[in-house]
């Protein structure tokens, strides 16, 4: 008998006091909780996302969609980066003001590679503000994983209000599971030390958010 | 309504002075409350060391004992939280066992109707002032399973608010277990012992003369540290502070 | 580290030893204070978390009432996206197919094989780094705490935190002497702050990172309609493990399951707040199949294993009452608010869990043979602070007499799939005597009656400590002096206080 018939037959017998009409899974499970906590307006989740990302040290700014090449620029130099990484489908505007040197990730660029590299900026999939997280998917603008996690700085634009969600069930209603998904709260961290939070472990040390009012979603612009 | 008083066994052996003052303030309050005295133990200590089977016999006969009554009232967080937490769910095991519904059909008459004191005064009664007088500083011990299974709340505390004399001060960590649990005092005396410590250290940082709980076990736990350690404080239960009054007020 | 842990004295001994102990009492009692009125706050920000934790707890309930089920939907959902899935009854079996998994893989830059690894309760119970040691093949802890174990040559003590029993003192000084011998060295003069112990863990996992070909995780959560699974973490060594490496091994108990992508809606809110009291836990990884899955697009590892692993979790299952186990998302709220764990400490429950979901469920992971295993489900007072935060309401006190009724009664259970009639345990002979006699008593009101008032006669012969067991409670607490008369004489006596002179 294989592993798999063993244990699923352990499985069987161990259940056998189920009935078998049980209640299905869609009954079997009491939703009553809320998909976000309160009621604001939009301004309000927008400025709740600034306020739980940088209670968590993450550097936020905010600007409108014609400043962000030059916030982009300035926040690069601020941090002495001579070279950042750029995911495939980034804007192209974005990056216009920098003179860093631009890294174009492509598959064959390998971790090593990616060490040497001092910044990466990409846009996201969704935020969420009751606990200030961003999402990434993976998209064009995204890039591969590696990239925002290897680099020690990683900037990220959030288009406000499209890509703000209040709650963590509105978030994951907005994401596909299949795609590799990296939710991001803050700069690395740990709490190993005496239970006390940390900054500053393995991912990137500096994490800056930029919330770009009425930008267009970048994966649709032109 | 006919009220019984389920002292239990810890109490009407060692503590019976808990009883008295049971008796006096309900009677002050008009309740007519009588003892049963085929009643014995609720069974608790058996339950909770394994040996349900043991304690199936006990709960039998307390609910003999008390299924006369329209209420049972007991001085004990504990043995109230046995009978109105543990007796249904030892009906459910006997049945899962294959024992039939005899057993949850014999024990589930005597559930709702039994209260921890401070329940029984403030919801059943509806009185949070007894007219006590009890001119001491108190510091007041939530047990766990008055504080975690019965849900007493801030029932104790306003009784003891309302009480003329008596100053009410915040025991720091109250919360937490004193270390008593039974069988755990023993099988693990260690690890009780540290805990018990912790809790007279917690009680004398309040400066207050009398350290008050709603439970004996805890306290004999508690004040037995607390004579270990020769600290200058009592372990006072908190029927014999709701008792006490300006004409016949209990020693401190 | 399963045979570390055999031949562990019982709780009551091994507990002396961490009573006594100053530094360690020090420690405990520091960081579980610390997080316990965090986390307070964080579930406090949450109005409606009694309907989350009702939620949680219904999921896993569904879900493991129809266990068979979902395993199967996993093992179509994690296929059909590029992944393999392994099925393991034991830790020997478990052992054995990571072992040939990293040595089909290859790996390193020598014939020597390395491994990077995330932090991972089920890796810790089936003791995979001991059973990879021996095959020639060098795990590398990249978690911090597990990283402070792994250089001191120590066991965890903490599920969250393995290293709660290390102060930064003496993490500095772990790191001083030992990193060199596993890599990049402390750097000089590393001081005991914080932000220089983590900047020195930066340093010396980098280059471990950079260079792995095989990445070993556990999973947090699988989700079964989609193949996905989970890993919450925060310091992004789980992303360069779950990301960097050619092959990725993911070894998930089987309880791990949830059917659906929007059970995680719960999960992903009650999991952070009880565990590190944070609103989110900075990095969450979710990933389903390989890069070359159906999303992957190019993105992490080539090769994805997934083993499913039993080792106790079905017998566990077939006990009714002790299921309830299963549901635990390794958060440890209840080790933190345990005020036995909290001096005790978590070394003397003797497994890779400790504290209160420790003491119910190694005693049925690995049955209750053992003294250690036959002593835990008594490490507690029933105070129950361990289920008022469970966040999927696991009634541990309901679970802990439940298992103490196994150990003192016997009865019919399962181990390793098989029906067996366990015997009462050895060493409760005189308990169960004074328990049935007790019985005896308590259902014969004279017989209490003339107990009662031997003592009271004999009141003033009473020594003030006891010899024998008796020393477990005068050691450390006087006696309560027995009353002239008990309460039933006074009764009588004086007709219920009626006929009472004063």
């Amino acid at each position: 008998m294989s592993s798999r018939e063993r244990i699923l037959g352990r499985v069987r017998r161990a259940l056998a006091d189920v009935p078998a009409d049980e209640a299905p899974y869609e009954r079997a499970v009491a939703r009553d909780y809320t998909r976000e906590h309160g009621r604001r307006g939009v301004a309000a989740t927008v400025e709740l996302l600034a306020e739980n990302l940088a209670d968590y040290r993450a550097l936020v700014h905010r600007c409108a969609e014609g400043e962000l090449p030059g916030l982009i620029a300035r926040l690069l130099t601020a941090h002495g980066s001579g070279s950042v990484v750029v995911p495939p489908g980034l804007p192209a505007g974005w990056l216009t003001g920098t003179g860093a040197r631009l890294v174009q990730d492509d598959a064959a660029s390998t971790a090593p590679e990616l060490d040497r590299v001092d910044s990466v900026v990409t846009g996201c999939a969704v935020a969420v503000a009751e606990t200030g997280t961003i999402v990434l998917d993976g998209s064009p603008d995204q890039g591969r994983r590696r990239i925002t996690l290897i680099p020690d700085h990683h900037i990220c634009v959030v288009r406000v209000p499209d890509q703000v969600v209040g709650g963590v069930p509105q978030a994951l209603g907005r994401l596909d599971p299949t795609r590799p998904l990296t939710w991001i709260s803050g700069p690395s961290a740990t709490s190993d030390i005496e239970l006390d939070r940390v900054e500053g472990v393995h991912g990137p040390r500096t994490l800056e958010v930029v919330l770009v009012d009425g930008a267009p979603d970048a994966r649709t612009a032109p | 309504m006919r009220v019984a008083l389920f002292l239990t066994c810890v109490n009407d052996t060692l503590y019976p002075e808990t009883g008295r003052a049971v008796v006096r303030l309900l009677g002050r309050l008009g309740v007519d409350v009588d003892f049963p005295t085929a009643q014995t133990c609720c069974g608790q200590a058996h339950y909770n060391t394994g040996y349900r089977h043991e304690a199936e016999p006990l709960a039998r006969h307390f609910a003999d004992v008390f299924a006369p009554y329209d209420a049972v009232v007991t001085p004990s967080g504990s043995c109230g939280a046995m009978v109105r937490e543990l007796y249904p769910r030892m009906g459910e095991r006997a049945r899962a066992e294959g024992r039939g519904d005899t057993l949850a059909a014999t024990l589930a008459p005597v559930v709702p109707k039994t209260y921890e004191l401070t329940e029984f005064l403030v919801d059943v009664l509806g009185v949070t002032d007894v007219g006590a007088y009890y001119p001491h500083t108190v510091t007041y011990h939530p047990t766990c399973h008055g504080l975690r299974s019965l849900g007493l709340g801030e029932r104790p505390r306003r009784l003891l608010e309302a009480v003329k004399g008596l100053e009410l001060v915040e025991l720091p960590g109250a919360e937490e277990c004193c270390g008593f649990g039974g069988t755990f005092a023993v099988k693990n005396s260690d690890v009780s012992a540290a805990m018990g410590a912790d809790k007279v250290r917690n009680a004398e940082s309040t400066g207050a003369d009398v350290l008050c709980a709603a439970d004996n076990s805890c306290l004999m736990h508690i004040g037995g540290t607390m004579g270990r350690l020769r600290t200058g404080m009592r372990p006072v239960h908190i029927a014999e502070i709701l008792a006490s009054t300006e004409e016949e007020t209990a020693a401190v | 580290m399963s045979g570390t842990y055999l031949g562990m004295p019982a709780f009551p001994q091994a507990a002396r030893e961490a009573v006594g102990n100053s530094t360690l009492r020090g420690n405990l009692r520091h960081a579980t204070h610390t997080i316990r009125d965090k986390r307070a706050r964080a579930v406090a920000e949450l109005d409606d978390w009694a309907a989350l934790r009702e939620a949680g707890k219904q999921i896993k309930d569904h879900t493991l009432r129809h266990l068979d089920r979902y395993l199967v939907q996993v093992e179509e959902s994690v296929t059909a996206a590029g992944g393999t899935v392994h099925w393991a009854a034991d830790a020997d079996e478990a052992n054995e197919i990571v072992s040939r998994l990293v040595r089909e893989a290859g790996g390193g830059d020598t014939d020597e094989h390395e491994v990077v690894k995330v932090k991972s309760m089920a890796t810790q119970e089936i003791a995979l780094n001991e059973a990879l040691e021996a095959q020639g093949i060098h795990a590398y802890e990249t978690d911090l705490a597990e990283l402070i174990v792994q250089l001191g040559r120590d066991r965890p003590s903490h599920i969250l935190v393995p290293a709660i029993h290390r102060n930064r003192g003496e993490i500095r000084d772990i790191f001083r002497s030992e990193m060199g011998e596993w890599g990049r060295p402390a750097p000089e003069g590393l001081t005991d702050t914080p932000a220089e112990l983590a900047e020195a863990t930066r340093l010396h996992l980098r280059e471990k990172f950079l260079r792995a070909r095989v990445g070993i995780s556990g999973a947090n959560f699988v989700v079964a309609e989609t193949g996905t699974l989970v890993v919450v973490e925060s310091e992004g060594n789980g992303r360069m493990c779950l990301t960097l490496p050619e092959t990725l091994i993911s070894v998930v108990g089987i309880e791990k399951i949830v059917p659906k992508w929007q059970d995680l809606e719960v999960f992903l809110q009650t999991l952070p707040r009880s565990s590190t009291a944070e609103r989110m836990n900075p990095y969450t990884s979710m990933w389903t199949g390989t890069r070359n899955g159906r999303a992957g697009e190019g993105d992490g590892p080539r090769t994805f294993h997934l083993v499913l692993l039993d080792n106790g979790r079905t017998d566990t299952l077939a006990d009714e009452v002790g299921r309830q186990a299963l549901r635990c998302i390794r958060c440890s709220a209840c080790l933190n608010v345990c005020p036995v764990y909290e001096r005790a400490g978590g070394h003397a429950y003797g497994s890779v869990y400790p504290g209160p979901i420790g003491a119910i469920l190694s005693p049925q992971l690995r049955g209750t043979g053992s003294e250690i295993d036959a002593s835990l489900p008594y490490a507690s007072s029933l105070c129950g602070a361990c289920y008022e935060v469970c966040p999927v309401a696991i009634d541990i006190p309901e679970v802990l007499v439940h298992l103490r009724e196994r150990v003192v009664q016997g009865g019919p259970t399962v181990r390793h799939g098989n029906r067996v009639v366990l015997k009462p345990a050895k060493g409760h002979a005189a308990e169960r005597a004074a328990m049935r006699a007790a019985q005896w008593a308590f259902t014969r009101p004279g017989a209490l009656r003339a107990g009662q008032r031997l003592a009271s006669r004999t009141r003033r012969l009473h020594p003030r400590t006891l010899p024998g067991p008796g020393r477990a409670w005068t050691g450390s607490r006087d006696l309560p002096a027995v009353p002239a008369e008990p309460f039933r004489d006074w009764w009588q006596r004086t007709h219920g206080g009626r006929d009472e002179a004063k």
